[in-house]
């Protein structure tokens, strides 16, 4: 489907004659338009690529948002110095099954500071993560923003 | 006006930068550090390369600082984690204001913390 979303686009960009980013970029938004309408009016059946689409761009702005907010509190946690930390090693239960979801868990959580990925226990059930500051609520509190957050947009994204 | 954006963009970076930098040097032990240190391929690099596309009115450059944002997406991460990784099972101590070892109890059940077993 997302051969057709290019075509689209493609296509969108040679009528207006010009292959610049952003009448691609708005090439594949109306071709995205397009084919949630055809397919909510049935006309190529029911297509999940649309809402796939739209959960991506979704898990993009929020992660963006923490990426920005994680920053600026591990700035404020560096200028602060030793006094303000509170590190800690949390074991998080992993409700993700495949290697390439945990990965792609791992891969957030480290990229966003403040947290990181330390190791998967072998019978891949949980992960470990290292945070720079434990929340006042503990390791219990840790785990539920961890689970709430990043693990159930992760699985909401590859599952349809 | 572009200019003015780009000028800001690339002060806020290079303070990111900067920052992560001495984070190295205030932080207490190796997790912690290489917290401050991936923190300035994230914020601190993806501004600085948001300038470099507003002040070039030019695709092609366009094009490298946004490869250069996805590489380093791609990259670091698991970078942090290796030396991270690595840090801790070769033994480098917590600091000792460090509030939980989650790790370090669930291996005692199997051997004791990666650190004090037989290599």
């Amino acid at each position: 489907m997302i051969a057709w979303n290019l075509i689209l686009a493609l296509v969108w960009c040679a009528l207006w004659g010009s292959f610049e980013p952003a009448t691609l970029a708005v090439g594949f938004l109306v071709g995205l338009l397009l084919l949630g309408l055809l397919s909510r009016r049935g006309v190529i059946g029911k297509v999940r690529y649309v809402r796939k689409v739209e959960r991506a761009v979704a898990f993009a702005a929020f992660f963006l948002w923490e990426l920005v907010l994680a920053n600026l509190e591990v700035a404020l946690q560096v200028l602060r110095g030793p006094k303000a930390l509170r590190p800690a090693i949390v074991r998080v239960p992993l409700i993700l099954d495949t290697d390439e979801q945990i990965t792609m868990l791992a891969t957030l959580v480290t990229l966003t500071p403040g947290t990181m990925a330390l190791e998967v226990s072998e019978d891949r059930k949980a992960i470990y993560l290292h945070t720079m500051h434990l929340p006042k609520g503990g390791a219990e509190e840790f785990r539920r923003t961890i689970l709430q957050g990043f693990e159930r947009r992760v699985k909401e994204m590859v599952e349809p | 006006m572009r200019q003015w954006i780009a000028s800001g963009l690339l002060a806020f970076g290079t303070v990111f930068t900067f920052l992560a930098a001495y984070g190295v040097l205030r932080l207490p032990d190796s997790l912690t550090r290489m917290q401050a240190t991936s923190k300035a391929t994230t914020l601190g690099i993806g501004s600085v390369m948001l300038a470099v596309a507003f002040a070039f009115d030019d695709v092609a450059v366009r094009t490298k600082a946004a490869l250069v944002v996805l590489f380093l997406f791609v990259t670091q991460p698991i970078a942090a984690h290796l030396v991270a990784r690595a840090a801790y099972r070769s033994g480098a101590p917590l600091w000792e204001g460090t509030v939980a070892d989650e790790l370090g109890e669930d291996s005692e059940d199997s051997g004791g913390p990666a650190s004090q077993r037989e290599p």
